[in-house]
């Protein structure tokens, strides 16, 4: 596999074939661990860095699920290639700086993803199709226990496994849902909401992770504490939680149907005639406008398109994917203008 | 809608800040919202706020921390980790250990890790808890001069450290 391949590709949870996938768009469950003969990726110099990315890599090639999974060298892509593994949640943002010594695996379908020389040595993600944590939970845990059988991992009988921050020591894991909740921000309940989950040692954040904003209505809800709870523990308290939240969503877009069906549409149908027919658009209001025709699609208002479409606009039309599609470098204005072309386009089938 | 900061031009970034779980929007333009954004990161990375919580430790036990903490194995200070807000090594966390359960135990409200844990650590902590226990018993039996119970016991022992030398 190479990396051009992805672009023909839709991963896992574009496809939308898990559950609940109306409202959740996808699971994710990451764990951080660090092999323990080597300093922290941020402390330890240039050649023990190579050492974690070369052991690393022979041991993750070695698994059976990651055997035909595509390789990368981040510090041998060019910038737009790091944007586009950004862009499709493959990997973080922290990862496209100071990019020597920085790897990652992506393995079939996107669901599996590890970074290499991140914050901690390893950072490895699944990634699955709407409301799904348990099966995340479970392939992440397979994965973990068979490196563990060729990697010695740092990790201590009091504090478990040892991360370059403390905030992820412990179980070193993250689990997270990608929330669509265009209803709740349309009833103004989406504070309320949101308060209730700080509360509960939960956080939101917004569609690309740590320090950005929610937008389109997307949130993403993750736990906070990683030690003390066991891992079952963390995912089974964000299941019930992210469960009330769906039903909410769910009976606001009642309401909102019922009470105010005509307004609704009116919206709905003009940020899809918009789409259709703009020649200049930026990726805010992009996404703004793909939330509510998603939501048209959801509600069976609109007809024409399905959600796997809806969704792989929200990646496609991301800069380094317009980018990539055109194969030469935009400027804003001119992604503007492709962006708006391509919608057309798919929208127009 | 216009800029809340300029007053002049068109919104096009808003913002939600939550504050002691109070919440306030913020519409701002472009170049504020850049300006704001630069002023968020300088004030409000992790680092930051690590660094303040980090000093939790060393503080309640100024008289005995005095000396500078300082990790054997990878020469990471504990002023280091609260500059930056990240450890050096695994072994920094022993090294730390006093400064750090504090500082621990108000990120996660515990200081005790029952996850899962790796395959090979859990075999050895087995095997040791087996070693430690026919010990004791060994102790006992030696006690009560029970010696052939003892032979019994101390051939165990032997057995299995041939069995963990392997």
């Amino acid at each position: 596999m190479t990396l051009d391949d992805l672009l023909n590709n839709t991963g896992e949870w574009i496809r939308c074939t898990g559950p609940v996938c109306d409202i959740v768009m996808s699971s994710r469950v990451r764990l951080a661990r660090n092999l323990a003969n080597y300093p922290f990726s941020h402390w330890a110099s240039k050649k023990e860095q190579e050492a974690v990315l070369w052991t690393s890599k022979e041991s993750i090639l070695s698994l059976k699920k990651l055997k035909d999974s595509l390789f990368v060298e981040i510090g041998k892509l060019d910038s737009i290639d790091k944007q586009f593994l950004v862009e499709r949640h493959l990997m973080s943002k922290e990862h496209m700086i100071d990019a020597e010594n920085k790897g990652l695996s992506v393995g079939q379908d996107e669901v599996i993803s590890i970074m290499i020389n991140e914050e901690d040595h390893l950072r490895m993600q699944v990634m699955k199709s709407g409301f799904n944590l348990k099966d995340a939970w479970q392939i992440i845990n397979d994965i973990d226990t068979e490196l563990g059988n060729s990697l010695d991992f740092a990790y201590s009988m009091d504090f478990g496994y040892l991360t370059a921050c403390p905030t992820n020591t412990g179980t070193g894991m993250r689990a997270s849902v990608m929330l669509h909740l265009p209803s709740l921000v349309m009833t103004k309940q989406i504070g309320k909401v949101l308060q209730a989950i700080t509360k509960l040692s939960l956080t939101a954040r917004g569609l690309y992770g740590e320090g950005t904003e929610a937008s389109g209505n997307f949130f993403q809800i993750s736990n906070q504490v990683s030690l003390g709870p066991k891992e079952d523990d963390i995912i089974d308290n964000i299941d019930r939680i992210i469960k009330q939240i769906v039903d909410h969503e769910q009976s606001a877009r009642e309401t909102l149907l019922s009470q105010n069906r005509e307004a609704l549409e009116d919206r709905i149908w003009r940020a899809y005639g918009t789409l259709k027919s703009a020649h200049i658009i930026t990726s805010t209001e992009t996404i703004n406008l793909l939330s509510l025709a998603r939501l048209g699609v959801d509600l069976g208002v609109i007809k024409q398109a399905d959600r796997t479409l809806i969704n792989e606009l929200f990646v496609i039309t991301q800069p380094a994917h317009l980018q990539k599609l055109e194969k030469k470098k935009l400027s804003p204005n001119q992604r503007d203008v492709k962006r708006a072309e391509i919608i057309r386009e798919k929208l127009g089938k | 809608m216009v800029c809340n900061i300029c007053g002049k031009s068109q919104a096009t970034v808003h913002l939600t800040e939550i504050i002691d779980e109070q919440i306030t929007e913020l519409h701002l333009c472009e170049e504020c919202a850049q300006k704001k954004g630069a002023q968020m990161e300088s004030h409000f990375g992790l680092s930051d706020l690590l660094a303040g919580l980090a000093d939790l430790g060393t503080q309640f036990n100024k008289t005995k921390t005095e000396p500078k903490l300082k990790c054997p194995k990878c020469g990471l200070t504990y002023e280091d980790f609260k500059k930056v807000g990240r450890l050096g090594c695994g072994e920094c966390y022993n090294a730390f250990k006093e400064a750090l359960a504090p500082l621990l135990k108000r990120i996660h409200g515990s200081t005790q890790h029952y996850g899962k844990s790796p395959k090979k650590i859990v075999k050895i902590v087995k095997a040791k808890n087996e070693f430690d226990a026919l010990k004791e018993k060994l102790q006992k039996a030696i006690q009560k001069e029970d010696f052939e119970e003892a032979a019994k016991l101390r051939d165990k022992i032997r057995e299995l450290e041939k069995k963990n030398n392997k």
